[in-house]
């Protein structure tokens, strides 16, 4: 009898120890499968990303050789079919910074595309953010009626689209005289309500007792929206211009409308038109294009992402 | 003792009338106070909201006054004829049975995929920073300077096509094609999976612990846990990543522009397209009514998007 006992916990233990190794070996499979489902979604995340970049390094031989034929077709449109092969390349078959060099020094113009951007959308983050933080504070310091349905409104008009709200911009820079001119970006960036959301959301949660300590210190509103609210919303501040300057930096519809002179366009819009004699030092502008917002993710992809989770739920 | 406790319930009244006007006098006295934050805090807002008004809201209503008369000139009143002719135009229904189709396929698959994308992410693989970072990317960069690779890989003697060609298929014009559809949503969910993965991935990480440790103590699989505590806790982000997808379905615009110009192929004639020829020949009637028709919608997929909200979303909150 006695010996019978360990004998029966030797066979529990080996079918368990089997069960367990069993499911052991099953997890690893799925975390493996995991891994492995996630590196191809990466690859194709990243693939457009890098090919730009490495074809940069091509010299404009390289490059005519391997995508001529694309570029050739969809310019002069007149050729059918041309026999060259497309060759798509993840590395250059010898570095060389001769796209870059003539980026800078032969072809100003894209450089001034380059500064058109930087001017049309340094003034609206930073005021964006200057009228909207002081906004923001409004809405958290005192929440009547009135005010609730003006921020409801803010928030329809943050989930417009552009095919709506470029209507209204147009005609008051009509109106203004403002068509044409950088204002006629600027302005309405500038009061775009999206950054008002965000920093208010934020806001709301800084607990009523610190502004009371403070006022009882004797502070006033200005005081405590400057030397409280401000700086405890630094986060979502970096949150706020990250998403703003993103969202600016690749505007399309706004300078098409707004800004009939090609001149005084944004890179964002003016790539697009490069043609089959200059796709040699396309993949450079395309890459220096990219550098600020690879950049800014580089030192920023934190406050980013608290960006986007904070932006979750609209209500509040 | 009948007597006695009337008399000390007068009492007991007196007292709480007497605190109830205690409490009445800081009350004014806190609406004193509270009047004031009110009018200093409105001084704060007043930039911001003189700017909306000034570029967003008043002109809205002269685009109403627009889409209801002849021309804004003569402004004779025309009822809804604006509307009638808009929606009789044949480029018109192509724009908005292209934008309807781009939207009605894309958004639900932007849902799906970046809720998988998070899901893997939450799983415990190996390298997850990275793979959030790689996965995130595409949202950073500007979708003028992909256009390039995009246009190597989808002409017509592009690299896909020689892949296909490689394997014995035969070429697709992709972006002069029914095709282009596809290559248009393929591109809108390349750029628009990272953020709402970012979403999702807030949300999951929001559910409490010990209700899931509960439900595999049950042994509930992992399927049950998803669909029977997961979705629950993920129903409102569902809702806003439905709103943000559909937001930004409305922007692809941006890679059709750039991908194929003015002139685009037939089933990718978006919104846009209409309105910037609309701007270009200066049609304040169409753009007006175009206006409003899109806002009306917008603001009706938002109410019932709201209305799902409260009504399942409920359950989880608080």
């Amino acid at each position: 009898m006695s010996g019978k006992r360990p004998k029966k916990d030797a066979i529990d233990r080996k079918y368990t120890k089997g069960r367990i190794r069993g499911k052991h070996l099953w997890k690893t499979t799925k975390i493996l499968a995991a891994t492995l489902l996630a590196a191809v979604f990466a690859f194709l995340f990243l693939m457009p990303i890098v090919l730009t970049i490495t074809n940069s390094f091509m010299g404009s031989a390289e490059i005519s050789a391997n995508y001529g034929s694309v570029f050739a077709s969809s310019d002069s449109g007149g050729r059918v079919f041309v026999s060259e092969k497309v060759n798509l390349k993840f590395i250059p078959d010898m570095v060389s910074f001769s796209q870059y060099a003539t980026v800078l020094l032969r072809s100003p113009q894209y450089l001034l595309k380059f500064w058109n951007s930087v001017i049309l959308v340094g003034p609206i983050v930073l005021f964006q953010l200057i009228v909207a933080s002081l906004a923001s504070y409004g809405f958290a310091r005192y929440r009547g009626r009135l005010r609730e349905i003006i921020f409801f409104v803010y928030i329809i008009l943050m989930l417009m689209p552009y095919q709506v709200t470029l209507v209204p911009n147009y005609l008051v820079s009509d109106w203004l005289n403002l068509l044409d001119t950088k204002w006629a970006i600027w302005l309405p960036g500038i009061f775009s309500p999206f950054a008002v959301f965000l920093l208010t959301k934020f806001m709301r949660r800084i607990p009523v007792s610190t502004i009371e300590a403070a006022q009882i210190d004797g502070a006033g509103e200005w005081q405590i929206y400057r030397r409280i609210c401000l700086p405890l919303c630094r986060g979502t501040l970096c949150s706020a211009a990250i998403l703003v300057f993103i969202d600016y930096w690749n505007m399309v519809e706004q300078p098409l409308i707004l800004l009939s002179d090609s001149e005084t366009h944004p890179l964002s819009v003016f790539l697009s038109r490069i043609n089959e004699g200059e796709i040699g030092l396309a993949f450079a502008v395309a890459t220096i294009y990219m550098v600020p917002t690879l950049l800014v993710f580089l030192y920023g992809e934190e406050y980013l992402v608290d960006g986007i989770t904070s932006q979750g739920g609209l209500k509040g | 003792m009948v007597k006695k406790s009337g008399k000390e319930e007068r009492k007991a009244l007196r007292a709480e009338k007497k605190q109830i006007r205690l409490l009445k006098k800081r009350g004014n006295r806190m609406t004193k106070t509270r009047r004031k934050t009110q009018v200093v805090s409105s001084l704060y807002i007043a930039p911001s909201f003189l700017g909306v008004m000034a570029f967003f809201i008043l002109p809205f209503f002269v685009i109403i006054y627009y889409s209801m008369v002849d021309n804004p000139i003569s402004g004779n009143f025309v009822g809804l004829y604006n509307f009638n002719r808009l929606l009789n135009n044949l480029s018109f229904k192509t724009a908005v049975s292209n934008t309807l189709g781009f939207s009605v396929v894309s958004v639900p698959l932007a849902v799906i995929l970046s809720l998988l994308l998070a899901l893997l992410l939450d799983a415990k693989i190996p390298f997850k920073s990275q793979f959030r970072t790689f996965f995130l990317s595409p949202m950073m960069v500007p979708v003028a300077s992909i256009v390039l690779i995009w246009r190597v890989m989808f002409d017509f003697n592009g690299a896909i096509n020689e892949v296909l060609m490689a394997f014995g298929g035969s070429k697709i014009d992709w972006l002069k094609s029914g095709y282009s559809q596809i290559v248009i949503v393929i591109l809108f969910l390349w750029k628009n999976l990272g953020y709402n993965m970012i979403l999702f991935m807030a949300a999951l990480g929001s559910i409490p612990r010990d209700i899931i440790e509960v439900a595999k103590l049950e042994s509930a699989s992992p399927w049950q846990i998803f669909i029977h505590i997961k979705t629950r806790y993920l129903s409102s982000t569902f809702l806003f990543v439905t709103i943000m997808s559909l937001i930004s379905s409305f922007k692809v615009f941006r890679e059709i522009y750039l991908l194929t110009g003015d002139h685009p192929y037939d089933t990718i004639y978006m919104m846009q397209h209409l309105m910037n020829n609309a701007f270009a020949s200066l049609d304040y009637q169409r753009l007006s009514a175009a206006a409003i028709l899109m806002s009306l919608v917008m603001i009706v997929i938002i109410g019932i998007l709201f209305l799902v909200e409260d009504r399942f979303g409920k359950d989880v909150e608080g």
